[in-house]
């Protein structure tokens, strides 16, 4: 009896926060459409959250690459299909692999950054100091800030997406003895626009979600250092477990029959 | 004038507030008293809309707060909080100057500038101060600073949480003497909270005394010292003895 009571409320927890989210990110929405803006914070968001992004996505994104190469041909090899390298990476890439990797790569930089620094703030009573100085911290925190990351998160993927391939081009031309000319011809002809706007797409969901989420634990921080801990935690935790359920809702989107 | 009556604030099941009147003149320096974690912080974010009380309300020149329009109540504002609350990414012109930089007040980045800088020295701090970041400060200069960032808009009301803590006896006096200045000469209304009896003497028209969520005792500076009120009398003299407990 009692564990049921401990679950229902637990349920009724999730769905509150469920509830409280939902509202943030309305609230976040309107502000990006209602003046003043800050196109300066804007452009501070685009440059660490897309720019600075890079190194760790190029990185992540051309081991598995790589690795998926090496494993197509493995796999392939045991019904004499080794020659579909170029096509299955492509598709894993843009498809799947691209924006997930990106997306849980930035909910663990840009995700955790956002939220300690909102948190920080929180605690050290800037944010009530930005109220007091008229300026709404919705609108001078966390819309430029979401706003970026769901731009700049296309383009992201798209770059991961590239460089997967190439991992995978490497390994494929470099290890495994493919004709360089004919993979890139292979890859290239095989891939078509839906599959690459699916991609774009969920980088963009992604962006919105790791940024948001941030943003959300931040402004919602308890108080002292402990508080920026737990917020920057459960900010990474929900950033991660929406991209990834995120993920399943829009694949079915684009590619259930 | 700022009026509160009867405001109430409890955090879960502490009761920080029971029940706040108090009544602050316009162009009047009020100076509150009293211990640490009595709630003097929580009663000036209540009047800010920072916290919303629980019960009772606030008033300024006859209007409720809660319903005045957000952007022009808080334009008459400055605020000086307990931990100055500097923008660690901005540098230190840029937080004093942070309301001439954007919104109804914006004005030339290098009229802003030497705005700030007229502040900080107003303040005690010498320009070359201007270019740092808040983290790269004592706590006594952020605390300056977070001053400066008060006054930089000549606000008509002006809320110091603290204003002399960490500070030496010399920029503790500094300070005492330009918030008197301010209100003498710029005619603002002042609410300050202090735990310095010297800054209550420089500063104060009014004193009031809050304990226990309430207000204790509230008079002009020149009664402070002949009230019979024995929690006043205890605070005034710093005694470890008389109905302020020790360990709250
Ligand atoms: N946001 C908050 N959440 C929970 N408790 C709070 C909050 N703000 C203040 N308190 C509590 O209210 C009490 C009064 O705090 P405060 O007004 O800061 O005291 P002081 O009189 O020293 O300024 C303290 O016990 C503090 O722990
Ligand atoms: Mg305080």
């Amino acid at each position: 009896m009692r564990s049921i009571a401990a679950l229902g409320a637990a349920i009724l927890g999730m769905l509150a926060a469920v509830g409280r989210i939902a509202i943030f990110a309305a609230e976040t929405l309107s502000h990006l459409v209602r003046p003043p803006f800050y196109p300066r914070e804007f452009g501070h968001a685009l440059l660490t959250i897309g720019y600075f992004s890079l190194p760790v996505v190029g990185l992540t994104t051309v081991f598995t690459g790589g690795a998926l190469a090496l494993q197509i041909f493995a796999g392939g090899a045991r019904f004499s299909a080794e020659a579909v390298v170029p096509q299955i990476v492509a598709i894993g890439m843009v498809r799947e692999l691209g924006p997930v990797l990106v997306g849980l790569m930035i909910a663990a930089r840009v995700t955790s950054s956002i939220a300690a620094e909102i948190a920080t703030m929180k605690v050290t009573e800037q944010i009530d100091a930005l109220v007091t100085l008229s300026t709404d911290p919705m609108k001078y925190l966390t819309a430029p800030r979401v706003l970026a990351a769901t731009l700049v998160m296309p383009v992201l993927v798209g770059i991961g997406d590239a460089i997967g391939i190439f991992g995978g081009y490497l390994v494929g031309t470099g290890r495994l003895g493919f004709n360089p000319a004919t993979y890139m011809t292979n890859t290239i002809n095989f891939l078509e626009w839906h599959d690459i706007v699916s991609s774009l797409t969920k980088g963009a969901v992604f962006g919105f979600l790791a940024a948001l989420m941030g943003c959300y634990y931040g402004m919602t921080s308890g108080r002292g250092a402990q508080g920026v801990g737990r917020a920057t935690k459960q900010a990474v935790v929900a950033a991660s477990v929406l991209i990834l359920a995120a993920n399943f809702l829009l694949t079915e989107l684009f590619f259930a029959a | 004038m700022i009026e509160l009556s009867d405001v109430q604030k409890a955090f879960g099941p502490k009761e920080v507030l029971r029940g706040v009147n108090l009544t602050i003149p316009k162009a009047e320096s009020m100076v509150v008293i009293g211990g640490s974690g009595t709630g003097k912080s929580v009663m000036l974010k209540c009047i800010l809309g920072l916290i919303r009380p629980d019960r009772g309300t606030i008033t300024l020149d006859g209007e409720d707060v809660t319903e005045a329009e957000r952007d022009a109540f808080l334009a008459r504002f400055g605020m000086l909080f307990q931990g100055a609350a500097l923008f660690d990414s901005l540098h230190v012109w840029q937080n004093v100057a942070f309301r001439l930089l954007r919104g109804s007040l914006k004005r030339p980045k290098a009229e802003a500038r030497e705005i700030a800088v007229e502040k900080l020295r107003r303040v005690g701090l010498k320009a070359d101060v201007a270019d740092l970041f808040p983290a790269e400060l004592s706590g006594g200069m952020q605390k300056r600073v977070g001053l400066a960032r008060a006054i930089a808009a000549e606000p008509e009301i002006i809320f110091f949480d603290e204003p002399t803590t960490g500070l030496d006896p010399i920029m503790a006096g500094v300070i005492n003497e330009l918030i008197r200045e301010i209100v003498t000469e710029m005619g603002a209304t002042a609410m300050t909270i202090t735990h310095d009896m010297s800054s209550v003497r420089a500063i104060a028209d009014k004193v009031a005394m809050i304990h226990d969520g309430k207000i204790r005792w509230t008079g002009p500076v020149s009664e402070m010292d002949s009230t019979e009120d024995p929690y006043v009398r205890q605070f005034v003299s710093g005694s470890a003895e008389g109905p302020i407990e020790a360990v709250r």
